[in-house]
C-alpha cells in the first residue's frame, strides 16, 4: 500500500534527480558532487519505501528507531550546509567589494 | 612637510561633505590631496565633493564604511602618500586637528595615531554613547588586548608602512576593531590623541545606534573564529 505521502516524496526526489543530473550535464558540477547527490536521493528513497533498513544501522549506532538515524544525520548535515553557505557568501561578498575598488581606483586614472 | 593625504568615506553626505572639504582646504591641505570615496550614495555626495574640489572616487555600489577607507587608503598608497588620515564625512571632526593627529607621526613617536574623545575635555558625548563606548573599550580589550580610551573613532592616522601593513578586510562599521587587532597583531606603534567631537543633530543620526554595536560585536566574533 502506498501513501500519499510516498507519492510526493517519490515526486520530489525523481525531480532532485533530475536537476542534479542536468546540472552535471551542464557541467556546473562534477562526477564526484553528482554520485554523491545521486546516492543521498537514492537512499532517501530506499528509506522511504522500506524504513525498516535503517534498523541495523540504527542497533549499531545506538539510537531508538531506525528512521531517527535519518533524522539526526540531516540536521547535521543542514548545519554543515549552512555554514558552508555563510563561508561563501562572506567570500563573494569581499571578492564584489575587490571589483567595486579596482573599478573605482581605476575610473580616477 | 610630509605628503599627507586626507582619506574619507562618504555615504549620502550630501548636506555636510562641502563644508567637510572646505575647512581642510582651509587648514592648507591641497584638494588632490583630500580623497572623498562616495560609497555609492543615492544623492548628490559626488557632486558636492568634486564641486568643493576633492579628489572623488565612487563605488558604483554601497560597500560599507570599511571597505570605503580601504579604497581610499589604496589610492593614496599608489599616489606616494606618506601619511593617511581618515576623517569622517558628517562634520563631527575637527579640521584643526589634523595636524594634531598626524605630529606623533612625523615626530616617528608612532605609527598609528589614534584620536580619543576621553583624553580631551572638549567632546560633549552623550550619556548613552559614553556608555556604548565604554563597554567597547572593554570589548576591544577582551577582543585585542589592546586597553585604549576610546574606541570607534574615525579619527586616525597612519604612516605609509602601517598604511600597508594594516589591511581592512571588514567592509562595514567592523573595521574599526579591526585596525585595532592588526596593531595589536603585528605590533605597530600606536598612540592615542585627544580630539573633540561635534555632536550635531546630523551626525548624531548618521551616527551608529547603541543596538548596531552588538551586531558589530556578533559579526567581529563570527569572523574571529570562522574566516
Amino acid at each position: 500500500m502506498i501513501s500519499i505521502l510516498q507519492i510526493i516524496v517519490t515526486l520530489f526526489i525523481v525531480f532532485a534527480l533530475s536537476r542534479a543530473i542536468f546540472r552535471f550535464r551542464d557541467k556546473q558540477i562534477n562526477l564526484l558532487e553528482l554520485v554523491f547527490w545521486c546516492l543521498l536521493w537514492i537512499a532517501a528513497g530506499v528509506v522511504l519505501f522500506i524504513p525498516q533498513a535503517t534498523n541495523p544501522i540504527a542497533r549499531l549506532l545506538n539510537v531508538g528507531r531506525g528512521i531517527d538515524v535519518p533524522v539526526y544525520l540531516s540536521i547535521v548535515l543542514l548545519f554543515y550546509l549552512v555554514f558552508r553557505l555563510y563561508v561563501k557568501l562572506d567570500s563573494i561578498n569581499q571578492n564584489i567589494t575587490k571589483i567595486v575598488r579596482e573599478v573605482a581606483i581605476k575610473k580616477k586614472k | 612637510m610630509q605628503k599627507t593625504f586626507i582619506v574619507i568615506a562618504a555615504y549620502n553626505e550630501e548636506r555636510s561633505i562641502s563644508d567637510v572639504v572646505h575647512g581642510l582646504k582651509k587648514e592648507g591641505y591641497h584638494g588632490r590631496n583630500i580623497i572623498v570615496v562616495d560609497d555609492g550614495s543615492n544623492d548628490n555626495t559626488f557632486k558636492e565633493a568634486q564641486k568643493a574640489g576633492a579628489t572623488v572616487l565612487k563605488h558604483a555600489i554601497n560597500r560599507g564604511q570599511g571597505a570605503a577607507l580601504r579604497t581610499g587608503m589604496d589610492y593614496s598608497l599608489k599616489h606616494k602618500a606618506e601619511i593617511i588620515v581618515h576623517f569622517d564625512a558628517d562634520g563631527q571632526h575637527n579640521p584643526k586637528e589634523v595636524k594634531d593627529i598626524i605630529q606623533p607621526i612625523i615626530n616617528k613617536e608612532a605609527d598609528v595615531a589614534l584620536g580619543s574623545r576621553f583624553l580631551s575635555k572638549k567632546s560633549d558625548v552623550p550619556l548613552i554613547k559614553r556608555i556604548v563606548l565604554k563597554m567597547g573599550v572593554v570589548f576591544t580589550f577582551i577582543f585585542s588586548g589592546i586597553w585604549l580610551t576610546d574606541t570607534h573613532n574615525g579619527f586616525r592616522a597612519f604612516s605609509r608602512k602601517a598604511a600597508e601593513n594594516i589591511e581592512i578586510t571588514q567592509d562595514k562599521m567592523e573595521h574599526a576593531s579591526e585596525i585595532i587587532d592588526l596593531i595589536k597583531l603585528k605590533n605597530i606603534k600606536y598612540r592615542e590623541i585627544p580630539v573633540t567631537i561635534k555632536y550635531t543633530k546630523h551626525s548624531m543620526e548618521k551616527g551608529q545606534s547603541p543596538l548596531n554595536s552588538i551586531r558589530i560585536a556578533a559579526r567581529l566574533i563570527w569572523t574571529k573564529f570562522l574566516r
